[in-house]
């Protein structure tokens, strides 16, 4: 049993590793590039919400909160204090984590809508505070945010550098970087399901009640994963800014919040690879939308709308669900 | 110092009422389907919205009304039948992002048709404010909180003394047994939608005078709704009421005493204070879980 989750964790990531190092033989313009690092960064956070929302069933419709803090802290920190990007992130998270601890053990004793509520109220607070402290993070005009260092090496969109003797574009540098990122993303995230604590946490998901009575601390791991889910959106937030060079109270806004919950959801709960494949679709789906210019608003939420009322669990638990049920009416053929 | 809190206070309840009108169709949404339905404040846009255009276009005021809420009926019915009907069984957060894909159709229909500037409406009667102690009460207030009370009643009459009434309240207390019975429960949450937009409409239409309208004036009314559902408790009628003009009040004292760019924050505060000592808000019903 064991052998067999290992053996399909390591598949997972290794198709992901594939796929992750062959965009770059189909894509070259810089905006491309820009794109796809911005894609893996959020779906980074979004493996971290799915920990919270697929397998210990708490709803956060108040996420951005968390990436958004990551981000301005190294911001601020980098650009106003001379800090280095690094321990910026890491303090940020640090810090985030803090915060999540305090604001998740009252509000995860909420149920349902109520604890739809609370998060979303958390969200919302954390969005005022950066819109309105303009002396600090210039308002809702956003900031600036210093490049990317580690000891003293910038990474920057606009750079160049070599890797292994090959001369490579900054964007091509960043888009690897992010890439590498995720993958450790979900390499966490995969051990983490895996884990005691995983199994715990599903066992929430499932009856909280009958976890509880089977001695699992079900507070304490609610806001462990709590904290998780922050921390994860906290570092990418972090990330986001530095590649973005600027950034805006928007991304702690409701509508970013609320685009990813929809991610997972549209992914497919507790799937860590539907979940991205969440991300992928709901970046792209505005850049082929624009084209539709003022039809692009309902195109998008009747996509919206449709996809989730024919594939309630989700693009690919749907898809998983379709291609087992073939292949076990062609094997029933066979025998 | 009186007339200043006088005038944060009209301010507030008129603000409220509004806020407690949307706080009833979350809550008769809930009831009938525990649905949170987030495209809520898209039926105040719609009769904010239809009744401005209508009226430009030469159409008499009080027609305009009409034909503004009967429109917004037609898509509360709509919204039932084609989006939440179909997904009946999908889990809570599936059915908050299908409303929420709804919302963002409906604006952007809205956009449309309307474009995505701001509409002016002009008060239903004078524009001569009233002076009450010092403090300025318009005259639209007057007609937000009559509307407002006049609708509380019609439904405190609709669910203690109607059938039909009767029937929702049962199929909300349990559908299954409701069935039993012979109530067709599949009419009752097309009914609790429908009832639920009028509300939304005319709440967005009497309080259009106040704050303008335009096709995205709904996100934010809809969920200081939620916020004052879920302060009154969710699913109690009497708590949208409450929920609704407190935090209506206490956004109105928060603007005049403490800072108006952090008013908002202040009514997710208070979300949180209440929740935090009352986890099922003021008026919400104990609810023992099975497992």
């Amino acid at each position: 049993m064991m052998a067999r989750l290992s053996q399909f964790r390591l598949k997972g990531l290794v198709f992901m590793a594939i796929v992750v190092f062959a965009v770059p033989l189909f894509i070259s313009n810089p905006f491309h590039y820009g794109l796809a690092t911005q894609i893996a960064l959020i779906a980074g956070a979004v493996v971290g919400l799915n920990l919270l929302v697929g397998f210990a069933g708490q709803i956060s419709l108040g996420h951005a909160g968390f990436f958004g803090m990551g981000a301005y802290f190294s911001a601020i920190m980098t650009s106003n204090y001379g800090w280095s990007a690094i321990p910026a992130l890491i303090v940020g998270a640090v810090g985030v984590a803090i915060i999540a601890w305090a604001v998740g053990r009252p509000i995860l004793r909420l149920k349902g809508h109520y604890l739809s509520m609370a998060t979303l109220a958390v969200g919302f607070i954390i969005a005022i505070i950066l819109n309105n402290e303009r002396a600090i993070t210039g308002g809702p005009d956003g900031m600036p945010v210093p490049a990317f260092d580690v000891f003293g090496w910038e990474l920057s969109p606009f750079g160049q550098y070599s890797l292994f003797g090959m001369d490579i574009s900054g964007d091509l540098a960043w888009y690897l970087f992010a890439g590498v990122v995720l993958l450790a993303a979900v390499w966490l995230a995969q051990n983490l399901i895996d884990s005691p604590i995983g199994r715990a946490l599903r066992s929430v998901h499932g009856s909280e009640v009958a976890a509880s009575v089977v001695g699992v601390n079900t507070a304490k791991y609610k806001s462990l994963v709590f904290v998780i889910s922050a921390v994860y959106a906290s570092v990418m937030g972090a990330l986001y800014g530095h590649f973005q060079g600027f950034i805006t109270p928007s991304v702690a806004s409701f509508d970013f919040s609320i685009l990813l919950i929809t991610m997972v959801v549209l992914g497919g709960m507790g799937s860590t690879i539907g979940v991205i494949i969440g991300a992928v679709v709901l970046e792209l789906l505005p850049q082929l939308l624009a084209d539709f210019q003022e039809m692009e608003m309902v195109l998008f939420g009747l996509i919206l709308m449709l996809t989730m009322i024919f594939m309630p669990k989700g693009l690919l638990p749907t898809a998983a669900n379709l291609l087992a049920k073939r292949r076990s009416k062609s094997a029933g053929g066979d025998a | 110092m009186f007339s200043e809190f006088l005038q944060y206070l009209f301010t507030g309840i008129t603000i409220g009422a509004t806020y407690a009108l949307i706080a009833l169709g979350f809550t008769l949404i809930y009831n009938a389907s525990h649905v949170i339905n987030f495209a809520q404040g898209e039926f105040l846009m719609i009769g904010g919205m239809a009744t401005v255009s209508l009226t430009a276009m030469g159409v008499p005021m009080l027609l305009a009304i009409v034909l503004a809420v009967v429109l917004a009926g037609v898509l509360g019915v709509a919204l039932q039948r084609l989006a939440i009907a179909p997904a009946k069984n999908a889990d809570v957060v599936t059915l908050i992002i299908i409303t929420i894909g709804a919302s963002i159709f409906i604006r952007g229909l809205a956009q449309l048709v309307w474009g995505k500037e701001y509409h002016v409406m002009p008060n239903f009667s004078s524009d001569e404010p009233i002076q009450i102690f010092g403090a300025v009460l318009n005259s639209q207030s007057l007609w937000v909180l009559g509307v407002g009370a006049v609708l509380v009643a019609v439904l405190v009459y609709f669910f203690t003394r109607t059938l039909t009434g009767k029937a929702i309240l049962a199929t909300s207390m349990n559908k299954d047994a409701a069935r039993l019975v012979g109530i067709r429960t599949q009419v009752v949450l097309m009914l609790a939608f429908m009832v639920s937009a009028l509300l939304g409409s005319v709440a967005g239409i009497v309080v259009a005078p106040i704050t303008f309208t335009s096709y995205d004036i709904g996100i934010i009314l809809g969920l200081k709704g939620f916020v004052a559902a879920a302060i009154g408790g969710l699913g109690s009628g009497m708590g949208a009421v409450v929920g609704g003009l407190a935090l209506g009040v206490v956004e109105a004292m928060a603007a005049g005493y403490l800072s108006s760019d952090y008013k908002d924050a202040v009514a997710f505060s208070m979300i949180l204070v209440v929740l935090f000592f009352m986890p099922r808000g003021l008026f919400g019903a104990k609810v023992v879980e099975r497992v």
